[in-house]
């Protein structure tokens, strides 16, 4: 790779909506969701965003995977603009996606026989059950994915992911459906994934523990509409990181209270040095209800 | 989860339904003994001689068996089912054929009807599903099409092909095609975001994704639309065999009335009934192949 040339870059990227009906007085009235976020991300990288509902994270994640457009900018992946969604990117749902009509084995398989047409059926199972075997859902393959528990489903969703082995893989908030205490031991499965593979990752979470326990970088976003990057904090609490050691690292409860203190003072204007006039208070609250996201929950601390 | 217990309670109370239900049949309808009380020598010499009434060994009159009136009691129509089911393969004639050859006819019929409305209501389904302008033009055109009897199509489908054979078969498909037809649009209009992201994330083609991703997700919404059109072919399927005189069980109803004889009537209605219920039992098992648990 060039220096300089990041393998995933967020290029000055924009989302401007289309006021729905009913919600605007004046015609072709449009909101921006976000504006202007540049982020560099290097190959192997794990780097999380996190942001109040309406910031537009998820849509950001969107526009990476291919379903979504910018309005402005663009996202480069290896040197390529991304314009549709393709193999080379691969997301883990909020929602699972898992296909109810297919056992928890054939949702990974398909994957890897779309990824990899012309390998024979011997080749596309062994590899299969090597991710199915690698998260831990070895006695699970020909149960109905209706069957499975929240924590189970996501286990299937990151072994479909990671079984692809896509250049980036994008988790879109995978533990907000799953309960506390299983949460944590699929946290931790991503981290040994994620270190034998060293994928490169984008995630988005209302998480601030998981934030920590899994990145190397997060970005801040300051809250929705016209959000904009704030600030990007190195995570350098080395590796491996367990959740029971970090409860007494310093740096993790240091880091934990910056970027609490950001997310509860409201995110509402950059902490960076870079000057840009903070966005219009008044039309920050007046369109908070516009918000193109379903994602409802505060911040989980 | 049912107990045995429950089952049994259930089994018979169904019993004890059908006892009683015969039961009352049998009552109604019983024929009172005749009474010549009242009834002058002119008289009775005149319902002989229509034979109304016979002389029995005792030389007393009776009722003529023979020329029944009113309701038939079961045992009239057990004793025509067990005359029916004796040769049921059998042909007397070109309009006398078997039962098992009239059940045949019309499952046949039905089928065949059956099948094609499916396979163009589940195509026609599908392209209006993923296609909202296509929807949209369509759909007066469906609603419009929709209410129609399927018997209303008879005579320009008998004038167009000429051939009532075929003009069965296709009041039959009229009758199972528009429930399908909806359902499947709705349930392909209806697919989870989530399940065609990741179709697009594997960079599946058209085909790949109809078939392992719109199809399935759509199942349950199409197996619905074909129980509801499963249901009006087999109701259209007896008058279309009326009208047309073709040769099945609903046809059979009709000879019978023909034929003035009531046992054959009912034996002709509870036939249609076992047809149903068989060929449904039928679809069930073979719907159950494709369905799966729901998240």
């Amino acid at each position: 790779m060039e220096p300089g040339v990041s393998f995933l870059h967020i290029d000055h990227v924009s989302k401007t909506f289309p006021m729905l009906h009913g919600e605007s007085k004046r015609k072709n009235e449009t909101f921006t969701v976000f504006k202007n976020v540049d982020l560099q991300i290097e190959a192997g990288q794990f780097v999380t965003m996190i942001g109040h509902s309406g910031c537009g994270k998820s849509t950001l994640l969107n526009i990476i995977a291919g379903f979504d457009q910018p309005t402005t900018g663009g996202v480069i992946l290896d040197g390529k603009l991304i314009e549709r969604p393709g193999l080379d990117r691969m997301v883990v749902f909020q929602s699972f996606a898992l296909m109810p009509w297919l056992s928890a084995f054939s949702n990974v398989r398909v994957a890897v026989q779309a990824a990899h047409p012309l390998w024979d059926k011997q080749k596309v199972r062994a590899w299969t059950q090597k991710y199915f075997d690698m998260m831990n859902l070895h006695g699970a393959e020909k149960k109905w994915p209706a069957f499975l528990s929240g924590g189970m489903r996501q286990r299937v969703g990151l072994a479909r992911a990671f079984a692809v082995e896509p250049k980036v893989l994008l988790l879109d908030e995978p533990f907000a459906q799953i309960d506390a205490l299983t949460r944590g031991s699929i946290q931790e499965e991503l981290v040994r994934m994620w270190t034998a593979t060293r994928n490169t990752v984008f995630m988005v979470t209302h998480d601030v523990d998981e934030a920590i326990l899994l990145s190397d970088r997060i970005a801040l976003m300051t809250n929705g509409p016209e959000a904009e990057l704030a600030e990007v904090i190195d995570v350098n609490i080395p590796r491996p990181r367990t959740r029971e050691a970090l409860i007494d690292s310093p740096e993790y409860v240091s880091l934990r209270a910056q970027i609490l203190r950001f997310l509860v003072k409201g995110a509402k204007h950059r902490t960076s040095t870079v000057e840009v006039p903070p966005p219009d208070e008044a039309a920050t609250d007046e369109a908070m209800s516009h918000e193109p996201e379903e994602d409802d929950a505060g911040v989980a601390a | 989860m049912m107990t045995f217990r429950d089952k049994l309670r259930a089994v018979l109370l169904s019993i004890v339904i059908f006892v009683v239900g015969v039961f009352v049949w049998h009552v109604a309808t019983l024929r009172p003994s005749f009474n010549p009380k009242g009834l002058s020598e002119d008289e009775l010499m005149t319902m002989e001689f229509n034979g109304d009434i016979i002389r029995d060994e005792n030389d007393q009159y009776v009722y003529n068996p023979e020329k029944m009136r009113g309701i038939p009691g079961p045992m009239a129509v057990v004793d025509k089912i067990g005359e029916e089911l004796r040769h049921p393969f059998h042909k007397n004639g070109t309009n006398d054929h078997g039962i098992g050859l009239l059940i045949f006819y019309t499952v046949k019929r039905f089928i065949a009807g059956f099948l094609a409305a499916s396979v163009v209501a589940i195509c026609l389904g599908v392209l209006i599903g993923l296609s909202k302008p296509l929807y949209m033009a369509l759909n007066p055109f469906i609603q419009v099409l929709k209410p129609i009897s399927p018997l209303a199509w008879m005579p320009l489908l008998l004038y167009s092909v000429k051939d009532p054979v075929w003009t069965a078969i296709l009041v039959v498909f009229m009758a199972a095609l528009w429930p399908t037809v909806a359902n499947t649009a709705f349930g392909v209009s209806a697919i989870r975001k989530d399940y065609m992201q990741v179709a697009a994330l594997l960079e599946m083609g058209y085909f790949r994704r109809l078939f392992m991703v719109v199809l399935p997700a759509a199942a349950p919404a199409i197996i619905a639309g074909l129980r509801i059109s499963f249901g009006s072919a087999l109701v259209a399927v007896v008058p279309a065999e009326m009208l047309l005189g073709e040769l099945g069980v609903g046809y059979l109803s009709w000879i019978e009335w023909n034929n003035l004889d009531i046992s054959g009537v009912i034996f002709a209605i509870i036939m249609v009934g076992i047809v149903g219920v068989v060929l449904d039992t039928a679809f069930m098992k073979l719907a159950k192949v494709v369905s799966y648990p729901e998240t």
